[in-house]
């Protein structure tokens, strides 16, 4: 891993997306603040529908405990539960394989298309390939990979990455998606009728199911003792790849484990309801073994998650189940886009599983967040995301992923604050020249001021002023 | 009983008002009030930007300045959180503990350990509140929206205490407002954006006043209604708690 090569490395931490950290690629997005309003009111719309919904279950937030508590006993039982699983699973006739890494993972599918002469494959929502970049891998590879969730056939042909891990393309207005249909579906210009364009869309994956002979789709859960798993989604589109190809092939994440079946009743009912304010997927499909002559393959993916199990503080991160909701109700998300984060999950739960995957590349992804705690408070498995982003900011500074500078004025200003009589010089000096304030550290061109004006100084501190009318 | 008063840094060097109406309103109420003259900061500057390791001098100098006292007040859910979340002391940990234990945001101590059911103050005004999500979600003064639990609000409760005011209703009742310490210099594209949305949800509503317990959050929503031009202005709790009737 990249954290050992570059552990202490004195300088700022290197970001994606061209070298741009999360304040940077943020601020570009905030060039447009009616785009940005926009994009508010898109998701904030969701947080409100999934508020609606939830408040109807007076049971909603027992289900959040006894999701969490569930998940809790998978993660300190998670090897055995993963044997009971293969076990199972191998039983029905289901070939399991085992990735310890993104590499792994995309050269067993790879081997696997190979093996049956696979040119062509449709895929299903999968977030788990997007970490593993196995587009990218198999079009290296020659072999051309469809999207067939509406959302992420969207960004595909947008050569983008998802920006939301359910809701790929909710960056893009309908008019964008207008335009991309005309240029690659051909549908006519100047055509944003949601309706019409997702009838186009359809009519264009239905010739993909058809013709291609393998289907991959992702893993919602995977029941440990039936060995089946379950696809969730809305458009049906996993089941449509899947029952059409002769090879089917699921790449789970090894998190993605529950014990029972009877613990879909406490799922299910979390994960749309948090999601997207349905009360349930239109389509959660259990897959338990291959058709007669067909073939079915389970990839199960590590990529980091025992490391991130090692890691007492942030353990309990691999409760995700993916639903999004700490993306809509964050109020940096909504107003920065997930492309932002410049990684595979965006918003506060990609920023305290990213830095596990590499730190120094995700280093600035736990400062980008007020630690207003909302995204804790929606989480359906009660995941203490605001508090994780707090840790790794320790663990990150600790580790050296910091900038010079912010280190030597954090050195000078815990100084000054440890000394009363240094604190009453600085708190003096501030006053008269407005340099001291504590939110205001290292910024050399004061950025508060772009937007806002200064505090106006008193006359006298409240220490003044309290020796004057109390102590005299 | 006797209370040290601890002031936030920044609320001891620009908001002395919101201090003294602290003091006053803990005097009203018959508390023995002591401002210990030698505190500076509760340590969260640091620790938010990720070295709480150099807090250790806030944290000495704290428990050196509080820990005799009963209880310790301070008109702040944020500087409050972090004391009770992260005041440590290796050389005393058993005083660190209970220190942490006796630190109280204003309007809890007020309705919690005061039990405070009556107020002589009036404020004549509309006035919207905001919810400092250190106190709402940290310390839990008021009911979250995320949540399915029943409602209730102890600033607001206090509030209902003040004659002629009236509160206005919010389309967010409890967005954060962006500030976030560092994160408003360090990410000031969004921060600036969520101030400003914010502020635009009190002036759309009417609000002649902005008020809350965490003079940070208002402090920035003030720098951008007065870039504004706005005459809208902001006040911590405790002034208007502490108004004359």
């Amino acid at each position: 891993m990249d954290e050992v090569k570059t552990k202490n490395s004195p300088n700022v931490p290197l970001q994606g997306a061209g070298g741009k950290d999360h304040a940077e690629l943020a601020a570009e997005f905030n060039i447009d603040e009616k785009r940005v309003d926009w994009h508010d009111e898109t998701l904030w719309w969701i947080r409100q529908k999934r508020d609606k919904n939830v408040h109807q279950l007076p049971e909603w937030e027992l289900l959040r405990e006894t999701a969490s508590q569930i998940k809790f006993n998978v993660l300190s039982n998670l090897s055995s539960y993963l044997e009971q699983f293969e076990k199972n699973a191998i039983a029905n006739g289901v070939v399991v394989h085992w990735a310890k890494d993104a590499a792994e993972h995309n050269q067993i599918v790879h081997g696997l298309l190979q093996k049956h002469g696979v040119s062509k494959m449709v895929k299903s929502k999968s977030m788990l390939t997007e970490e593993c970049h196995l587009n990218e891998y198999l079009a290296e590879h020659g072999i051309e990979v469809i999207d067939s969730d509406l959302g992420e056939r969207i960004v595909q042909l947008a050569k983008e990455p998802p920006s939301h891990i359910v809701l790929p393309c909710i960056h893009k207005k309908k008019e964008e998606i207008g335009d991309l249909f005309h240029m690659y579906l051909g549908t006519p210009s100047n055509v944003a009728d949601p309706q019409f364009l997702t009838e186009a869309a359809r009519q264009h994956l239905r010739e993909i199911f058809l013709t291609r002979k393998a289907a991959l789709t992702g893993v919602n859960f995977a029941v440990a003792e039936t060995g089946e798993f379950v696809v969730c989604t809305n458009e049906g589109n996993a089941d449509m790849g899947a029952h059409l190809a002769e090879v089917h092939i699921a790449s789970m994440g090894m998190e993605k484990i529950i014990p029972k079946r009877e613990h879909l009743g406490v799922f299910l009912r979390l994960l749309t309801r948090s999601a997207t304010g349905q009360p349930i997927t239109t389509y959660s499909s259990h897959f338990k073994k291959p058709r007669a002559g067909k073939e079915m393959h389970i990839v199960i993916v590590d990529n980091g998650r025992s490391t991130q199990l090692g890691r007492e503080d942030f353990r309990n991160s691999l409760k995700c189940i993916r639903c999004g909701a700490c993306m809509n109700t964050c109020p940096v998300y909504r107003r920065s886009g997930g492309h932002s984060y410049h990684t595979a999950v965006a918003g506060p739960i990609g920023s305290i599983l990213s830095p596990n995957l590499d730190m120094k590349k995700y280093a600035d992804l736990p400062f980008a967040s007020t630690l207003c705690g909302s995204c804790s408070n929606v989480c359906p498995v009660k995941i203490d995301i605001h508090d994780q982003l707090y840790k790794w900011r320790q663990v990150l500074v600790k580790e050296g992923y910091v900038a010079t500078g912010k280190k030597i004025s954090m050195q000078v200003m815990a100084k000054t604050l440890a000394s009363p009589a240094l604190y009453h010089l600085a708190g003096k000096a501030g006053r008269l020249t407005l340099k001291f304030a504590p939110f205001a550290v290292n910024n050399k061109l004061n950025p508060w001021y772009k937007n806002r004006e200064m505090p106006e100084p008193p006359k006298q501190s409240f220490g003044e002023w309290y020796k004057q009318n109390r102590q005299s | 009983m006797t209370v040290g008063l601890f002031i936030p840094c920044y609320v001891d060097q620009f908001y002395p008002n919101a201090a003294i109406a602290t003091l006053q309103l803990l005097e009203k109420l018959g508390v023995n009030v002591v401002y210990p003259m030698n505190q500076t900061c509760c340590g969260q500057p640091m620790a938010n930007s990720g070295f709480e390791h150099l807090t250790h001098g806030c944290n000495e100098l704290f428990i050196k300045n509080f820990s005799e006292f009963d209880y310790i007040v301070a008109p702040s859910g944020s500087c409050v959180l972090h004391v009770r979340e992260h005041l440590h002391d290796e050389n005393q940990e058993a005083k660190a503990e209970s220190t942490r234990h006796k630190v109280w945001e204003l309007t809890s101590f007020l309705t919690d350990v005061l039990k405070v059911e009556h107020l002589e103050a009036r404020f004549p005004h509309k006035v919207g509140v905001h919810q400092s999500c250190h106190g709402q979600r940290g310390l839990k003064l008021s009911q979250m929206s995320e949540l399915v639990a029943p409602g209730f609000s102890k600033p607001g409760s206090l509030l209902n205490m003040v004659k002629d005011i009236e509160l206005i209703p919010l389309n967010r009742v409890d967005e954060c407002c962006g500030f976030g310490g560092t994160f408003c210099v360090a990410e000031e594209a969004v921060s600036a954006k969520m101030g400003k949305d914010r502020v635009a949800d009190h002036v759309s509503h009417g609000a002649e006043y902005i008020t809350g317990v965490d003079m940070s959050c208002l402090m920035h929503m003030e720098g951008i209604l007065k870039r504004q031009g706005s005459d809208v202005k902001v006040l911590h709790i405790a002034e208007i708690l502490n108004s004359t009737p």
